[in-house]
């Protein structure tokens, strides 16, 4: 477990408002919210609820409108946080190595060195022999994986996944929950993990944070008392699980059905 | 089966058309001094081939659409890629590229005779302004098109100005790239027939020129066959360079 009062991240009141030609759209609202060291925290909520722009805005790629986020680091040469995008998002013009290698080749680490450490997570990926292939050549599976691999081959101090294997079928996805969760208990970086599904919300995070709907603020924080390693296949039928499931059910149905209420008003 | 009728009807519809060609000729349907035919024409060509005047005024149009098309392609990828790359930039030329891309390059030759004269270098010059032109568009287009994600994840893993140029801008733009060189190569191909018309004293399009004022009608279409042949090369080479240059756009998935 996760010691609850070193925290690496913290948000404060923090609002994002985007502007729409002549409108106004307010993503988040009011978001408290403090991430601790070493925790792999899964973020669930309705669809549009804010989940990605939260995570956009950890990794800097949108500024916050209002509040404070806080980030406490201690100085050293890593990269602050590494993403895994939702969908494609190999270079299609780089092999499957140099894409993995990229964030290792922006840090300025010679090209040896860094494929040797990209190989290493390949091939923890199940990717040996495929270094010299291009994206198009490998299935939807398998250029996530590349994903994967690329964001720990650059060893940031926090991962930030937006709905990684949301487009894999069933079968890959439980595959690569496993994959990723092998290697994050052998590295135990602090993770964020937005997803949709309350299954791989409890089967990865050690706590799961239920949004709102739009304006997305946090609704619920409900803390995975299932210990790790965690067993795939018998997890679904332990009793925390189950209870675990029908409690952020409960909490995220209230919201799809006041989203749709809203909606068709 | 099928495959091998329709590769089969590919052949054959030139060759049927060649022999209704001579058919027409023979038969006085059509103007024999007019439309000449596929005969008469082979009786005039090889002797041009074997002498090789043929090849000299081939080589001679070869050079210069090649150093017309480099001397427009190369300053036309440079601003392109500056254009898509930084806002003042673009701010600063379009305009002016927006005013002077619509004046057909033709309507120009006579400005370009004076300026540059009645020898080489006009003829270079009308051929790159062609070129530049469709590559710049081109090539500005394909970085501004670059797909938001692949922005995200440069900035995301920390890529410096220089770094995404490299890594990302160029390699990205470089199939829209390709595209402007293939549509600057037609352009060429045309410039090249407008500006062997006026003061020029070989090349391929002097040659149809030539044979207008000669009445050669023979030597003349021989001059279009290797016109004709020239943008097969031409075309056949960027496809062999693109491959080279884009492998991973080489087979597209499924």
């Amino acid at each position: 477990m996760p010691c609850h009062d070193t925290y690496i991240i913290k948000l404060e009141n923090v609002s994002k408002v985007f502007k729409l030609d002549s409108s106004y759209i307010k993503a988040l609202e009011d978001l408290n919210l403090s991430i601790y060291n070493g925790e792999f925290l899964c973020i669930v909520g309705p669809s549009g609820c804010g989940k990605s722009t939260l995570l956009r805005i950890l990794a800097g790629l949108e500024e916050h409108t209002s509040g404070n986020l806080t980030i406490k680091r201690e100085p050293s040469d890593k990269p602050l946080n590494s993403m895994v995008f939702q969908g494609d998002s190999l270079f299609p013009w780089m092999t499957v190595i140099d894409n993995a290698s990229y964030g290792l080749k922006m840090q300025g680490v010679s090209k040896k060195e860094r494929y040797e450490i990209a190989g290493e997570y390949l091939s923890k990926m199940g990717l040996e022999g495929f270094e010299k292939a291009y994206p198009h050549q490998l299935s939807g599976g398998m250029r996530q994986r590349v994903s994967v691999a690329r964001a720990f081959a650059s060893d940031p101090e926090i991962l930030l996944m937006d709905e990684p294997f949301g487009s894999l079928d069933e079968q890959n996805k439980i595959i690569l929950q496993q994959e990723l969760l092998k290697i994050w208990e052998e590295t135990r970086k602090t993770t964020i993990f937005v997803t949709h599904s309350i299954d791989e919300a409890l089967l990865l995070g050690d706590r799961v944070i239920v949004m709102t709907t739009i304006p997305g603020k946090v609704k619920s924080v409900i803390e995975v008392n299932l210990s790790r390693p965690r067993d795939f296949s018998e997890i679904r039928s332990d009793s925390t699980f189950i209870a675990l499931y029908q409690k952020i059910w409960r909490e995220l149905r209230e919201e799809v059905i006041s989203d749709a209420v809203k909606t068709n008003l | 089966m099928q495959n091998s009728m329709i590769k089969k009807l590919s052949i054959l519809s030139p060759i049927l058309i060649l022999i209704l060609w001579e058919m027409l000729s023979r038969f006085h349907i059509i103007d024999e001094r007019l439309f000449s035919s596929p005969l008469l024409i082979l009786k005039v060509m090889l002797p041009l081939l074997i002498s090789g005047e043929l090849l000299f005024h081939m080589w001679i149009s070869i050079k210069r659409i090649i150093l017309g098309f480099l001397l427009g392609a190369v300053p036309g990828m440079v601003l392109g890629l500056s254009m898509g790359l930084f806002p003042f930039v673009r701010s600063f030329f379009q305009p002016l590229v927006s005013a002077t891309f619509p004046i057909p390059k033709l309507a120009l030759m006579p400005l370009i005779l004076i300026i540059f004269g009645l020898g080489e270098v006009s003829k270079l010059v009308i051929i790159a302004l062609g070129v530049f032109y469709l590559v710049l568009i081109n090539t500005m287009s394909g970085v501004l098109n670059i797909e938001q994600i692949y922005l995200d994840v440069a900035k995301n893993y920390g890529a410096g100005k220089k770094e995404f140029y490299l890594t990302v801008a160029f390699p990205g733009a470089l199939p829209m790239i390709f595209a402007g060189f293939k549509v600057a190569m037609g352009t060429a191909l045309l410039l090249i027939v407008a500006a062997e018309l006026s003061a020029a004293k070989a090349g391929i399009g002097w040659m149809i020129w030539r044979a207008y004022d000669m009445f050669d009608i023979e030597t003349m279409f021989s001059a279009l066959i290797v016109m004709s042949f020239l943008g097969f090369i031409f075309s056949y080479g960027l496809d062999l360079i693109e491959k080279l240059v884009i492998p991973w756009k080489n087979t597209e998935a499924e």
